[in-house]
């Protein structure tokens, strides 16, 4: 087999190589630490592929310009942190609300408000899942490694254009600015946004297909018009308040995902088979935790990791099954217990949480005492 | 009395320790200071110090102004006001892009601050990324020379005239080369009731990549080269210039700095460096310089 060249990267590179890869050709952003690399890579390598580098005024028109972007049918991304983060909210729900295909990096780092720019954390979770108001529709990605930088980028945007939905990679700072040799895959599936297959004049971008079938976004410009709000909306896209249109807009943009479940959550599982104790953690906590299990291992303990890579949609069905096997879930996360309450959610078992929040990442140590500590 | 402490942690021939120092001077000590996210911000307040000796607060970058035009609002509620001075100050990412909306809610209430900008001229506490107030053909880390570029193709934004614009009974320009003028346009303006402004040129040696003794040399070259006129605007209209005799070309102030280099290795630089003439020519003739 031939040996690609092994190429030494960081989480934020190869994050930006990988939104390449996926025909990402407008970036829009505002630096922030520890995303800014993002943007500085890409606004040498964007135009080189005949993309658009924009450096904005702000994280509120970065989310403007990006959904713009994608309405005129161009692949297209931010990247911020915390406090940034914060101020693309009320954009994130306008993306999702009309369903405009887009990604958002989210290098998480210690908060709240400023918080710890240069310190990692992984404080976001719920932000991503329930920051912007309202029910809606959301995926947002973990990755723990640079090659899961690149490959899940690509997956992100895949996502974003087969779902009509923002996505969000929810990196941590040590993910964001870790460096790693990897071999970038040779062969990557990309989804690309499909031609409509009715004319102008029979289209309804948010119509209810038979079977869920989402509706292509057509780009503005090619003679579809059509009208986009962040207003509750019918099938053509125009707002309404009748009863059962509001529910079905709204039960559309929930079940498009409910109902795809099997397609969006991705997890991995680690020496799960015969364990009595596991442990949920994602990003960067996850390596630690997979010592932390080899460690245990070694010790004679039945310990096993589960690994959420899909962090939203929670994969909840995942976790019911193995609680029927364990007897203890261990959930350590760089927060105070974030994914550990959705742990409980999801199987009201023993549960214990590690927490760090001084902006350290969870040790292997830490995660062992936990194990030790509890009898079993 | 200094009233911003030695022992702060900025580079050496810091343009934002100078500047605080110029304000504080000028203000004294019934001052409250405002201050968003920033080198100035982060180099003056490392855990458990503070380099000031005056009431401070640090910010987010959207809402300086606002949190200014708070406390003032306060201070006057509780009948406290007296005559401390409500100072924000900023750079210029903080100013002329992600702070402007705020700011300009504060100059069209016409609140009682005085709001200085810093301006280095792009963000230096993430690592030089270009603002809205990057010269035109500068390198940073998001405005690269390269086959498809000279560097930052846009001009400086006018944040004075904007300010001007919303009515704002007092608008001047400084150059921390020039002390002087620098804290006696800093007095008059927070002598002057409603929201007045402060628009600050400071080389930063690190961004602008120039030796850390050249600070006040650089500021000198951009005045004296009309690249950087400075101004008193009063109620929209232009009242006091600072005249430069005879100007020097563009070329000694962008050649004493690494973020112009590439202007005179690249093919085409020449031409470049003489649209950056053309702006210090327009300067000149639109401000009366001579």
């Amino acid at each position: 087999m031939k040996r690609h060249k092994d190429l030494l990267l960081h989480g934020n590179e190869a994050c930006a190589m990988g939104a390449l890869a996926a025909g990402m050709r407008l970036f829009a952003g505002y630096p922030i630490t520890p995303s800014t690399e993002i943007a500085e890579f890409l606004s040498v390598e964007l135009p080189k592929v005949g993309g658009t580098f924009i450096q904005m005024e702000d994280e509120i028109s970065s989310m403007g310009a990006i959904i713009g972007a994608s309405l005129a049918g161009v692949k297209s991304m931010t990247a911020t942190s915390g406090p940034g983060f914060s101020l693309m909210q009320e954009n994130l729900g306008f993306a999702a609300m009309a369903e405009i295909p887009c990604v958002l990096v989210n290098v998480m780092r210690g908060g709240p408000s400023t918080g710890m720019p240069t310190r990692p954390s992984q404080g976001d979770v719920m932000q991503s899942r329930w920051g912007t108001h309202g029910a809606h529709p959301i995926i947002v990605l973990s990755p723990q490694s640079v090659l899961e930088c690149y490959t899940l980028t690509i997956h992100a945007f895949n996502l974003a254009e087969k779902y009509r939905s923002p996505v969000i990679m929810l990196m941590d700072g040590i993910v964001g600015h870790m460096w790693e040799n990897v071999q970038l895959p040779e062969k990557i599936e990309v989804i690309d946004r499909p031609e409509p297959s009715v004319p102008p004049d029979w289209y309804n971008p948010y119509d209810n297909l038979p079977g869920g079938e989402i509706v292509p976004l057509v780009p503005f410009g090619e003679g579809y018009r059509y009208h986009v709000t962040g207003m509750v909306h019918d099938k053509s896209g125009y707002p309404t308040l009748i009863h059962e249109e509001v529910e079905q807009c709204l039960d559309k943009l929930i079940y498009k995902i409910k109902n795809n479940l099997h397609d969006i959550i991705r997890i991995e599982e680690y020496m799960l088979e015969d364990a009595d104790i596991c442990i949920v953690a994602h990003g960067s906590v996850a390596r630690s935790a997979r010592e932390a299990v080899n460690i245990a291992r070694n010790e004679g303990l039945k310990v096993g990791l589960l690994r959420p890579i899909t962090l939203w949609p929670f994969p909840r069905f995942h976790l019911e099954n193995i609680s029927k096997k364990v007897k203890l879930f261990v959930v350590p996360e760089m927060n105070y217990g974030q994914v550990y309450g959705e742990v409980l959610k999801s199987c009201p078992k023993r549960a214990v949480r590690v927490t760090r929040v001084d902006g350290e990442l969870v040790t292997p140590a830490q995660i062992m005492e936990k194990i030790e500590g509890a009898a079993l | 009395m200094s009233r911003l402490a030695p022992g702060h942690r900025g580079c050496a021939g810091c343009c934002d320790a100078i500047a605080a120092n110029f304000v504080l001077e000028a203000v004294g000590d019934d001052a409250i200071i405002v201050n968003p996210t920033g080198c100035l911000e982060v180099m003056t307040t490392p855990y458990p110090e503070s380099a000031w000796e005056v009431p401070w607060i640090h910010s987010l970058f959207e809402n300086t102004a606002p949190v200014a035009s708070g406390i003032e609002a306060a201070l006057r509620a509780l009948g406290r006001k007296g005559d401390t001075k409500v100072i924000a100050m900023g750079g210029d990412g903080a100013t002329v892009d992600i702070g402007i909306l705020g700011i300009s809610g504060t100059f069209e209430r016409g609140d009682d601050i005085t709001y200085v900008c810093i301006d280095n001229e792009a963000y230096m506490n993430t690592g030089v990324q270009r603002s809205g107030a990057t010269p035109f053909n500068a390198s940073t880390s998001t405005s690269p020379p390269g086959s498809q570029s000279f560097g930052n193709s846009r001009p400086k934004k006018n944040m004075p005239a904007i300010i001007a614009a919303h009515g704002s009974p007092y608008v001047a320009t400084t150059s921390i080369s020039y002390p002087k003028d620098m804290m006696r346009k800093v007095k008059k303006a927070v002598d002057i009731e409603g929201a007045t402004y402060i628009h600050t040129h400071a080389p930063c040696a690190t961004g602008w990549r120039f030796d850390t003794s050249k600070t006040i040399e650089i500021g000198k070259l951009a005045v004296e080269t009309a690249l950087w006129p400075l101004y008193e605007m009063e109620d929209g209209e232009i009242t006091s210039v600072r005249k430069v005799k005879k100007p020097k070309p563009v070329e000694e102030y962008l050649k004493a700095q690494g973020r112009f280099k590439h202007l005179f290795t690249m093919e085409g630089g020449k031409e470049e460096i003489s649209k950056i003439q053309d702006i210090a020519n327009w300067n000149i003739e639109h401000y009366g310089l001579l």
